[in-house]
């Protein structure tokens, strides 16, 4: 079985109707990933035996009615801790590892009763815009096998794609979550900083990072969100302020709506077609009632500059922990202290995570701390300034989630162009709002994304937003050939 | 500072950061920085004068909990996580080796 097209509460209704047990669905859905796999590449790790053995837990106690999430076939990045389940944040320094302990996201859909098939490829320690820096192979994007799938959540977002599992949990630093679910046509959400737990995710920029579902359609999302939001004392950056029900009113429509329309994202580097259809989603926003007008965020495009000062800096610091000690890679030709930490970090990283490293280390060395890292959180400040402008009279703001659809595999783009294919989502996580992408149409067979950007905290009112569009829409029915027929 | 990074350079910053790059890596990489901090000085058009910086965007601010000790007790398991013990500890190579560099 794959799920392409499906939604969870078909099938949880056919869990609860009998008409399939969680076992026979788990092992559907790790069957049709194994024969998917040989195409995409879209895990690092399926976890055949572990998923069984919890859906036959699941049956033996009984599908719950009431939770939807029951029994449902899910995967995680794999940045994300999964108890003795290979953890490798798709590097080699960590090909090893195996928690002791699950993240709190991970937790909390394993409390939901979900059954996780496995873990996701994804761009190392989640960086990157491609998947393709990953030590386990690139993973190939379901519409078009010679395209990236985007990344850095590339694997999470193909196997939804892709219709091996329901949803799929991601991270998002500069866009990773965004991106991705724009290349493969589905729906992806970054939360508002702190609206999720971080403990258990690998940290990559900490000042950026946040968790969050990529699903099939609006509403699926909605649910995996409730299920995985709210106050944790293990992550003192995650918010107590109250988690409301994302799907309760979720129909209620966008009359009187007033949605901002950012000029600067319009502009250059954004391709015709995503321009086209982001046009297009704004006039259908019209059309249903909403107040959609052009606005202005200046200080935007300075985004992608200050963020790879400030995010390589906090990796720098970050990644400090790797040193070939107490876990993951230990190279085998050090004589000494400092050897084993130079050696351990040299073989075991990758280019991309080595330039990060070095950018950040730069950034923040004596000399240069004041005119980069201290300059680049003060322009932080202005973008931030820009959306809070915006949001005094507006209730969202509606852009492409990149410049244009999915390029192929293997243009090695030199660093500087892959930076900026998250020039528009970049500025989301400086301010730390909530931001996410949902079919808006395709270019050549290849899927556009749509960005809604909400004020802190209100992923409620994005919910209805994106709702409202997908019922008036069918970009999100149409489906990857790669899979079966439609 | 709107100069290209120098080979010197990138060699100092990548032994700060514990990394080694071999003879072919270090131009290659000083390219790629150098092209990367190009688009740095943009920053300069911006004006911040007065502008405070932004380090985290929570509105949590020292959270604070109680200071009392807790063994997870699963030291066994960590360490079969490490890549070499001994006798219950985590091995390493000798700290000071005369005959390294």
């Amino acid at each position: 079985m794959n799920f392409l097209n499906k939604d969870i509460t078909s099938i949880h209704q056919s869990l609860v109707n009998g008409d399939i047990t969680v076992e026979q669905l788990t092992k559907e859905a790790i069957e049709n990933s194994k024969n998917n796999e040989k195409n995409i590449n879209a895990f690092i790790t399926i976890d055949e035996e572990n998923a069984i053995k919890r859906a036959q837990e699941i049956d033996k106690r009984g599908i719950n009615p009431d939770n939807l999430l029951s029994g449902i076939p899910v995967a995680m990045k794999d940045n994300m801790l999964t108890k003795d389940v290979l953890t490798s944040a798709g590097s080699k320094m960590l090909s090893n590892f195996k928690p002791i302990i699950s993240g709190t996201a991970v937790n909390k859909m394993l409390d939901a009763d979900t059954v996780s098939i496995g873990k996701t490829n994804m761009d190392e320690f989640a960086m990157g815009s491609s998947t393709e820096t990953s030590y386990y192979g690139k993973t190939h994007n379901p519409w078009n096998l010679d395209k990236v799938p985007g990344g850095s959540s590339g694997g999470s977002a193909a196997s939804v794609a892709a219709g091996d599992v329901l949803a799929a949990l991601g991270s998002d630093t500069g866009g990773s979550i965004r991106q991705p679910a724009a290349f493969n046509g589905i729906v992806g959400m970054k939360p508002t900083y702190g609206r999720v737990s971080r403990w258990g995710l690998i940290a990559f920029a900490s000042s950026f990072d946040q968790i969050g579902p990529l699903t099939n359609n609006v509403y699926d999302n909605a649910l995996v969100l409730n299920h995985i939001a709210g106050h944790d004392e293990h992550d003192l950056t995650s918010s107590d302020k109250e988690v409301p029900d994302f799907t309760s009113n979720i129909d209620s429509g966008v009359k009187g709506m007033k949605i901002g329309l950012p000029k600067e994202y319009l502009g250059e580097g954004v391709s015709d077609d995503v321009r086209e259809a982001i046009k297009s989603a704004a006039d259908k926003y019209r059309e249903m009632g909403a107040d959609v007008e052009e606005v202005s965020l200046p200080h935007s495009k300075y985004g992608v500059t200050a963020y790879y000062i400030i995010a390589p800096s906090e990796a720098s610091s970050n990644l400090q922990r790797f040193d070939g000690i107490r876990y993951g890679y230990r190279s085998e030709n050090a004589k000494n202290l400092d050897q084993l930490y130079v050696k351990s970090r040299s073989e075991g990283f990758g280019d991309e995570v080595k330039r990060r490293i070095m950018l950040g280390t730069y950034s923040l060395s004596a000399g240069f701390f004041d005119a980069y890292f201290k300059k680049a959180a003060e322009v932080r400040t202005l973008i931030t300034k820009d959306f809070q402008n915006v949001f005094q009279n507006y209730d969202l703001i509606l852009t492409p989630t990149a410049p244009t659809p999915a390029f192929g595999l293997d243009e090695n783009k030199d660093p500087l162009t892959m930076y900026m294919n998250d020039v528009l989502t970049i500025p989301v996580n400086m301010a730390g709002l909530p931001g996410m992408s949902l079919p808006a149409g395709f270019s050549d067979g290849l899927p556009i994304g749509m960005q809604l950007i909400g004020k802190p905290f209100d992923e409620t009112t994005m919910y209805k937003a994106a709702y409202a569009f997908e019922k008036n829409t069918d970009f999100h029915k149409q489906t990857p050939k790669i899979g079966g027929d439609k | 500072m709107s100069e290209k990074i120098s080979k010197n350079t990138v060699s100092h910053v990548a032994s700060l950061a514990k990394l080694e790059l071999t003879d072919k890596q270090l131009p290659y990489f000083t390219d790629q920085l150098g092209n990367i901090m190009g688009i740095f000085d943009s920053l300069n058009e911006v004006d911040t004068t007065d502008v405070e910086p932004t380090f985290s965007v929570t509105d949590q601010i020292n959270v604070m909990r109680e200071d009392i000790a807790d063994n997870w007790g699963e030291r066994d398991q960590l360490l079969q996580n490490a890549p070499d013990v001994a006798d219950g500890l985590i091995r390493t190579p000798t700290i000071i080796d005369e005959s390294g560099d």
